[in-house]
């Protein structure tokens, strides 16, 4: 009898050459975030990726464009809804760079307590989600139990825990609580405990760092002309931090480190966030010892800053004036400017086009991480799939701000 | 941001810099929409300029308030020299025909995704773009949302469900998202009963 392979052919015996296509997300569930990946894959390696967005559209810069500038407040909340302070604050400062105007100093120290407390949380959130995805599901509990501890200081000061809405042109929605300090002085040590413990439980693990290092490169100058900004950038070795090149409210004010990484690798931007939470404390800790206890929050004008509670009910001046303001809205001076704050992410711009109405002509929203999510094609090129996941999450894309 | 930024495209480009101005400390230049790329490669590649960082790029509607249309506004940042420029090209007349410019992805790649919204939320035409398709909006969508002529409530037509026969059901049967838009089967304003 013949053996059976002398009547195959040599072609009919190699394993079939056509890439496979291979529909990833929009939920996934390892991968957070509405995103999606088509990838063509030959065997297990990524050959071509086309990364789609817009699931999580809501059409953010047309419904700007509808209220008063006061009113757009809730949605850029909404934007990068891990870290909303930032955002209230970086929108904050947009406006009032066009208005002219700069809030108090107990205002700007707040502003800078609150945002670098929201910052935690991002970098946090950010952490623990991708360790989840990679299968490593405790440290994502330890950063969510340091999470409450924050948002319990945030639900404090603002009523809200997730999305506050607590910004306002020329000031804060209201002062700090009596407690303030005191809370996050008890707090924050707290969340550096639980962040170390947790961080202990990685990087001790084989597997943890087998999948983030050398995964993922991305070099200086490829970082630099896909416009990345933020952690991602600071991990390529590129030191651009928004607060320390442009510095702006107090952060001139403030001694902290960037930490810079030097592959640009998943490793680099996992570490780079952690160390960042360290030095985001430092801020912290000297913007409540500089913070005076005393002192006015909002500035004093009454073209932009509602009126006390009280004398809007027994006063007519008062009266009339917060019925302006809230239906008409803030006379924002005719012109565009385009505003840059350091947010969670990375630089989180607002190109502001004002026609001299209450109401903005134009918003536009720069999402530091529409940039570095157009970044991940060519990061996951070459790679295999399960390398996917760590590098996805590495990025930190936020679905809201990315999606606008 | 920097002034001598501005002079040194003055000096070199001469008429094509149609007005400068530093409102709110941005310098901002406006150029002509046909050296778009010129500029842009110049503003990049220039020593002295240096602008190696993409920030932003995006457009503005002034239907209505100015002749060419469109605004296509660039941002842009140089990591040595620390400094910023503003550049805006007019295009496009009331009813956005010739609303064409050069792509800026061969100078910097970050401009890629930045120009598909842009097409996607305006319908400016970036020739010469490796892959211009919308981004945010799926592909049925008909219009383009942020230009001032299109309503905020408009309701879009139900899209049908795409039968591609090359495609695998996982390509097949969530692109169309049916069940997303059931609820709006008659147009608006029309009468229902």
């Amino acid at each position: 009898m013949e053996p059976l392979d002398r009547d195959l052919e040599e072609g009919l015996l190699e394993l079939p050459s056509e890439p496979m296509m291979l529909n990833m997300g929009p939920s996934h569930p390892a991968m957070h975030g509405t995103v999606r990946i088509v990838l063509e894959l030959s065997g297990e390696m990524i050959q071509k990726a086309d990364v789609q967005i817009g699931y999580l559209h809501r059409g953010f810069e047309k419904m700007c464009e509808r209220g008063t500038w006061t009113q757009i407040f809730p949605y850029v909340d909404r934007c990068n809804y891990v870290s909303p302070m930032l955002n209230n604050v970086g929108f904050a400062l947009a406006v009032e760079k066009m208005l002219g105007v700069t809030v108090p100093e107990r205002c700007q120290y707040y502003r800078v307590a609150l945002g670098e407390l929201a910052r935690i949380c991002d970098h946090m959130i950010c952490s623990g989600a991708m360790c989840m995805e990679l299968g490593a599901f405790t440290p994502f509990l330890y950063f969510a139990r340091a999470r409450e501890i924050i948002w319990d200081i945030f639900e404090e000061e603002t009523g809200a825990r997730v999305t506050h809405s607590f910004g306002r042109v020329g000031g804060m929605a209201s002062p700090p609580t009596k407690h303030f300090k005191d809370m996050i002085r008890a707090g924050v040590p707290r969340v550096l405990q639980l962040i170390n413990e947790g961080e202990k439980m990685l990087l001790k693990n084989r597997i943890f760092l087998d999948r983030l290092e050398g995964v993922g490169v991305m070099s200086k100058e490829d970082a630099l002309a896909l416009g990345w900004t933020g952690v991602v950038l600071r991990a390529s070795g590129v030191p651009y931090d928004v607060r320390r090149a442009h510095p702006y409210m107090v952060y001139d004010r403030m001694e902290f480190d960037v930490p810079v990484g030097t592959t640009g690798d998943n490793y680099d931007r996992f570490m780079c966030r952690q160390e960042e939470i360290r030095q985001t404390w430092r801020i912290i800790e000297q913007a409540l010892d500089q913070m005076p206890d005393e002192g006015p929050i909002n500035i004093e004008d009454p073209r932009i800053i509602l009126p006390p509670k009280q004398d809007v009910y027994t006063t007519i001046e008062a009266t009339i004036q917060h019925f302006k303001i809230v239906m008409e809205g803030i006379k924002v001076p005719a012109g565009e400017c385009y505003s840059y704050t350091e947010a969670g992410n990375g630089e989180l711009g607002f190109y502001l086009v004002s026609d001299g109405s209450g109401t903005p002509y134009r918003v536009r929203i720069r999402p530091p991480c529409f940039a570095t999510t157009q970044g991940l094609e060519q990061l996951i090129t070459g790679l295999m799939i399960p390398d996917v996941v760590p590098t996805f999450g590495s990025l930190n894309m936020i679905g809201g701000e990315c999606d606008h | 941001m920097s002034k001598r930024v501005l002079e040194i495209l003055k000096s070199k480009f001469g008429d094509d810099i149609y007005e400068t101005h530093s409102q709110f400390g941005d310098d901002t230049a406006v150029v002509n929409p046909e050296k778009w790329r010129e500029i842009a490669r110049f503003l990049r590649d220039d020593p002295q300029c240096a602008m190696n960082m993409f920030v932003d790029l995006t457009a503005v509607d002034y239907l209505g308030r100015q002749t060419p249309r469109f605004e296509v506004v660039l941002h842009l940042r140089s990591m040595e020299r620390n400094h910023r420029i503003r550049l805006k090209a007019r295009i496009g007349d009331e009813d956005a025909n010739g609303a064409d410019i050069a792509s800026l992805v061969p100078v910097w790649k970050g401009a890629n995704w930045f120009e598909r919204e842009c097409f996607d939320m305006f319908g400016v035409n970036f020739k010469g773009h490796p892959d211009l398709r919308r981004i945010l909006m799926y592909p049925e969508f008909v219009g383009y949302p942020l230009r001032k002529d299109y309503p905020a409530d408009k309701i879009q037509p139900l899209v049908e469900l795409r039968n591609v026969p090359d495609k695998l059901p996982p390509f097949g049967i969530d692109e169309g998202m049916p069940f997303g838009r059931q609820t709006h089967d008659y147009p608006r304003g029309e009468e229902t009963n």
